[in-house]
């Protein structure tokens, strides 16, 4: 019979959501594991606010901007190359 | 490949304009210092190791073939000198970090959230809550383990791409996904608690 052949799929439950958001975000759940995770998505009351946090994480993150460089920093910075511009100009590779 | 974002700037430097030089400089010495922090046993240590990597790549960027982004180059370079500097071995995923990223206990027998996570996800969008999570977040980058820090670093941080991310640190790509995901787990039960506090 081919409902033997074709058993239905388990619905993803909570539990396993939460290991597979990163996988979704990234785009690399085959395409009926998306599906099954969206399926439950759409009827879940908590899992949406996971993936919410999950994204808002990711976004938190790249929010973070570099620290200037201290004008002592700068300086150093600027010194490193000054030697290295004159070991070129001595030493030419 | 996605066009280089440091391209205009490694140009210069190798014109000779020392100015685009501090502005890499700048971008990416925050990030390599908590990555080769990773690898050493002290701040100091890190430090050269960093500044070792700068002078390797000033050495190299006259060869830099563009064949990478410059970002994937620079962090290959500085993960080589902070694993010949260092005392640490690079390991793979540690057995004892591979639980599941929420515990058990939030969950009933049939796998249903019994403690769902508490809602703060939109509050992210208010400036204020936003300016002080935003100072949390990085002290909890830093406190990841090692492989998940420099994941979430490059990746999320500086906004590397996956393929970049795996060149740089020489792994597998489904080995990145496991770090960014347990590094990211982490971070949001980190912030997760924080927003309890800020109320």
């Amino acid at each position: 019979m081919s409902r033997l052949r074709f058993r239905p799929r388990r619905d993803v439950v909570c539990r396993e959501a939460v290991e597979l958001v990163t996988d979704y975000l990234e785009d690399a759940l085959s395409q009926a594991r998306r599906r099954r995770f969206e399926a439950h998505l759409v009827h879940c009351p908590d899992c949406p606010e996971y993936l919410a946090q999950m994204r808002a994480i990711v976004a938190l993150a790249g929010s973070i901007t570099p620290d200037d460089l201290t004008p002592r920093m700068r300086q150093q910075f600027i010194s490193v190359y000054s030697r290295w511009r004159d070991d070129e100009a001595h030493d030419p590779v | 490949m996605p066009e280089d974002p440091d391209s205009e700037l490694v140009s210069r430097v190798r014109a000779g304009d020392e100015g685009a030089f501090a502005e890499l400089a700048g971008k990416y010495q925050g990030s390599m210092l908590s990555i080769a922090r990773g690898y050493v046993p002290s701040g100091a240590v890190a430090e050269e190791v960093v500044q070792e990597a700068w002078i390797g790549v000033l050495r190299g960027i006259g060869r830099f073939e563009r064949r990478s982004s410059f970002r994937t180059w620079l962090f290959r370079i500085l993960v080589n000198r902070a694993i010949s500097a260092g005392v640490r071995e690079r390991r793979s995923v540690p057995v004892e970090d591979m639980g599941p990223v929420v515990d058990a206990s939030c969950f009933d027998a049939g796998g249903t959230w019994q403690v769902p996570p508490e809602a703060w996800a939109d509050r992210v969008d208010d400036k204020v809550i936003a300016a002080k999570i935003s100072a949390r977040i990085l002290s909890a980058i830093d406190e990841l383990p090692q492989q998940q820090r420099e994941v979430v670093t490059l990746r999320d941080v500086q906004g590397l791409s996956s393929a970049e991310v795996c060149a740089a640190l020489d792994i597998s790509n489904a080995n990145q996904r496991v770090l960014l995901h347990r590094g990211r787990s982490k971070l949001r039960q980190v912030i997760g608690s924080e927003f309890g506090r800020v109320r």
